[in-house]
């Protein structure tokens, strides 16, 4: 297999028009033959069904939840990148690019990081008119702030429920699209397979969640936008049903799987406290502007941290990075975040957390601006932990959120399997090795209403179709497929649940292939996995029945892929020798404990193509070229 | 600093929409109070699973208050007793040790039963197709700062968009009215200058889907904006109510 990326020729500014202007065109009256399925409804599935449904193509859309609002993009906080420059400060398609290139540690593509940053703008252009509160100024107009990673605003948000905002806004023009008949919506269905007839994806089956029956769904053209996996370490920020399922299904039917051990651990979060914990809460990073992260000076300082004299504190950040100080990137945040509690100078009841103190930003601005700024997020932090942060510092500790790697896609975002397209989180396309705060919105919103709109009328006019119907052997075999490992989930009736299994697969990831790395670990880790996978088949209990509401099934299923799915991204970061962004392999630093990369020999994405079942997948590498920026040492000091 | 307690649950079950369902009661032992109520659940289900009965089915995702999917009626309360919190941000905390919680799904003529604690809340959906948005096609819009919008207008806008659509107005009004979810949304988009060209055919097409899926009236008994989760305001109501009137005597709309 040869990975050809299809980056268009051509100066880097030109070549997104100029690659427009080749892709063919569905004549409008041809759009109406064409059904296209859309799996997800965050903000990369929802604004491409509204966008494909506009366009006049059949759309039919899924998601796992009972409405198409509640998919995981809901709980981003921070806010959307875009170069609009408003504030003046220097800001330009060229630095945003670059901003992203850099802060992903040069593991990205430079011509889909251009095209990012190119139709940012029209994104803020199209929530605004779709009816999104941004944030304003007294004048009317739409006001920016500072983010991890960046020295100038550029972040457009909406308090601290930016994606809230741009997903319901999405969401209602997918909904116009639903009334107007263009857009079929099947909530409460999972995808659990990918069909692929003659090297063409043309439909998915899924298990329709109320009544367990395992339906086929037929298309021309399939668009994966099922976010990320971070929920293979159990414990994230990720929301409870993210998972891996759809992904890891299309890599078994022949999509490469891109960077799976490019991971992003935010540096900003609320400490674990328990055994019986489900999920991890995020406190946005945007807390960092005004916030200052300190430990005791000494390690073993037990007084609480409103007792520590201003002298026995060490601001680590603003001491180690002077220019950018607690607005480092986040993998660096979170590194160090790590390195001070591994020193024995965390904070807490674990010694597994550091603080971040506003009491000098209260003293400053007074509290009702730093109310009106951060006042949800202060409010969502005192419920949780029962302190107030108003009074006492934060206590905060990195976790998991964000998984820049997934099914490597072309130009197009189409993946190695023809007519199938993955868009936002799920494709591992822009951020490279790290991504930076604010992108996540911006790239899954550009996916959605201002790459796929075109480069699907690209590959539909450019392809030729057999007739293919739900009643096609390729779906009786995928469905048969599926009823059988049902049926065996439900069959083993063992002595261990579900989430027992995740909790322990979820351990021995954050332990070997989290924050730092060895060589060591992941080899260790890779032996833990497989007798962990094992085990579950022999001794999983699944309680209740296959057609019917099965929460315990549901989980199940996800547990086993991730089960399946985590030796894959042990492989890729043993693989991975060098370290870059949130990839750490502790063999690989500088004296100053920076990621040391090897572009010599690692400068390139690795996609794994699945061999087949108890083999060992397959590496294939994308060189990557960078003809526009220079790569060097990040460096934020 | 955390303790443990022991609680008595008398949770609704029901095994689909043909089942009468009625309340089976679960000891809760050992539950540390730094817990959500979610993860309580959790607990309880866990121990359901190993003695090899079916664990209670209810609904939640991101846990952080923002994807408006858990929500039960505990003790008669949406989300439980405590203001401005949906039932994932609920801690244990809150609770003593030997209480009794009665916990039963939402409770709507438009919400029939699914499985136990869940419901199908797909008719705010369907209200939501009937007007809540702005007819813009992606591509076509002006630049963002084309249209300035005041200030205080779009911190009002941002009041009423912060509903989470869980539907816990609908289970704590005495009619089972969807009005404060419908004037969230209409509020939202007539505060902002881009929503005005749609603001009567909105009004109308709402309350009109609203009325169809089977939701009863408001008579101000405001017990919604008092479980609201998001402290959704019902000065929403009264706007939502000039909008209609506006729209249903001075509009050419019908």
């Amino acid at each position: 297999m040869r990975l050809d990326a299809k980056i268009p020729a051509g100066p880097l500014p030109q070549k997104w028009d100029r690659h427009r202007f080749e892709l063919k065109l569905v004549n409008p009256a041809n759009r109406r033959k064409y059904d296209i399925i859309v799996v997800g409804t965050g903000l990369a599935g929802a604004s491409a069904s509204a966008s494909l449904a506009e366009l006049g193509y059949n759309v039919k859309t899924y998601c796992i939840h009972d409405s198409p609002r509640r998919a995981h993009s809901i709980a981003a906080q921070g806010g959307i990148n875009a170069a609009k420059n408003y504030p003046n400060d220097g800001d330009s398609i060229w630095r945003l690019f670059y901003d992203t290139v850099k802060g992903g540690d040069f593991r990205a593509r430079e011509a889909n990081v251009y095209r990012l940053a190119q139709v940012s703008n029209w994104i803020i252009d199209q929530c605004v008119a779709q009816g999104v509160p941004f944030a304003r100024e007294y004048g009317g107009l739409l006001a920016n702030r500072s983010f991890g990673g960046a020295q100038l605003s550029r972040t457009f948000y909406a308090r601290g429920q930016t994606g809230q905002q741009l997903l319901l806004g999405a969401y209602s023009a997918l909904m116009r699209q639903v009334a107007n008949g263009k857009v079929s919506l099947f909530p409460r269905r999972e995808m659990l397979d990918l069909v692929v007839v003659n090297g063409q994806a043309r439909g998915i089956v899924a298990r329709n969640l109320v009544s367990g029956e395992v339906e086929r769904h037929a298309a021309h053209a399939v668009v994966l936008c099922t976010g990320g996996y971070g929920n293979v370490y159990y414990l994230s920020t990720n929301a409870k049903a993210c998972n891996v399922t759809a992904t890891f299904r299309a890599y078994k039917r022949g999509a490469s799987f891109g960077n799976p051990c490019f991971t992003q651990i935010h540096p900003t979060c609320i400490p674990v406290h328990g055994t019986y914990q489900s999920k991890l809460t995020l406190m946005s990073e945007s807390l960092r502007n005004d916030g200052r992260v300190w430990v005791p000076r000494t390690g073993g300082d037990k007084r609480a941290p409103s007792q520590i004299p201003e002298a026995e504190r060490d601001y680590f950040l603003e001491r180690k990075y002077p220019s950018f100080g607690n607005l480092v990137p986040r993998d660096v945040a979170s590194r160090n975040a790590k390195e001070q509690c591994d020193q024995g100078k965390g904070v807490g009841e674990t010694g597994l957390a550091v603080c971040l103190d506003f009491a000098d930003a209260i003293r400053r601005d007074g509290r009702p601006v730093i109310e009106k700024k951060y006042g949800n997020l202060f409010q969502m932090y005192e419920k949780i932990t029962g302190e107030d942060p108003y009074g006492t510092p934060m206590m905060i500790y990195p976790a998991v959120h964000y998984t820049m790697g997934g099914l490597w896609v072309d130009y197009n975002l189409m993946s190695t399997v023809d007519g199938l397209f993955v868009l936002g989180e799920a494709n591992f396309s822009d951020h490279g090795a790290n991504r930076l705060g604010a992108s996540a919105l911006m790239q899954g919103l550009a996916d959605g209403y201002f790459v796929i709109p075109y480069t699907i009328g690209g590959y539909l006019a450019g392809s030729r179709f057999a007739e293919v119907a739900d009643g096609h052997p390729a779906f009786t075999d995928s469905v048969k497929l599926v009823q059988e490992r049902v049926a065996k989930f439900l069959a083993v009736n063992g002595r261990r649940t579900v989430d027992d299994f995740h909790r322990q697969l979820g351990l021995v990831m954050w332990d070997h292939c989290g924050m730092a790395r060895t060589n060591d670990g992941l080899e260790k880790a890779r032996s833990q996995i497989q007798a962990l996978r094992a085990e579950f088949w022999q001794d999983v209990r699944v309680p209740g029945a296959a057609g019917d509401f099965n929460q315990s099934l549901e989980k199940a299923g996800r547990v086993a892929d991730f089960l399946e799915f985590a030796e894959l991204m042990l492989l890729d970061a043993r693989a991975r020798q060098e370290s870059c962004g949130g990839h750490f392999n502790e063999a690989f630093q500088t004296e100053e404990n920076e990621a040391r990369r090897d572009d010599a020999n690692f400068c390139h994405v690795a996609a794994w193509e699945f061999t087949g079942e108890g083999q060992d997948p397959v590496l294939h590498k994308e060189p990557l070229a960078f003809e526009n920026v220079h790569l060097t040492q990040r460096s934020y000091k | 600093m955390s303790k443990t307690i022991h609680l008595t649950l008398k949770i609704w079950r029901q095994s689909g929409s043909g089942d009468k369902g009625r309340f089976e009661s679960y000891p809760a032992r050992n539950i540390s109070t730094d817990m959500s109520f979610l993860e309580m659940l959790d607990v309880v289900n866990e121990q359901l699973t190993l003695e090899g009965r079916e664990p209670i089915a209810f609904e939640h995702d991101c846990r952080e208050g923002i994807c408006g999917t858990c929500g039960t009626l505990v003790n008669g309360r949406a989300h439980g007793q405590l203001k401005g919190t949906s039932l994932c941000q609920l801690h244990m905390r809150h609770f003593a040790d030997g209480d009794t919680l009665v916990i039963e799904p939402f409770r709507a003529r438009a919400f029939p039963v699914i499985k136990d604690l869940v419901v199908d809340r797909s008719a705010l959906d369907r209200i939501i197709q009937a007007g809540g948005f702005i007819s813009v096609d992606t591509g076509s819009t002006p630049e963002a700062n084309t249209l300035p919008v005041p200030q205080d207008r779009a911190e009002r806008a941002m009041d009423a968009a912060a509903c989470i659509g869980c539907g816990a107005c609908v289970a704590s009004c005495p009619n089972a009215s969807a009005m404060l979810f419908v004037s969230a949304k209409v509020s939202q988009l007539a505060l902002l200058p881009h929503g005005r060209p749609e603001a009567a055919r909105r009004a109308l097409g709402m309350v009109r889907a609203m009325d169809g899926c089977g939701f009863g009236n408001c008579s101000n008994h405001r017990e919604c904006e008092k479980t609201c989760p998001k402290e959704i305001s019902i000065v929403n109501i009264a706007r939502l109510n000039r909008e209609f009137f506006k729209a249903a005597l001075l509009s050419q709309e019908r």
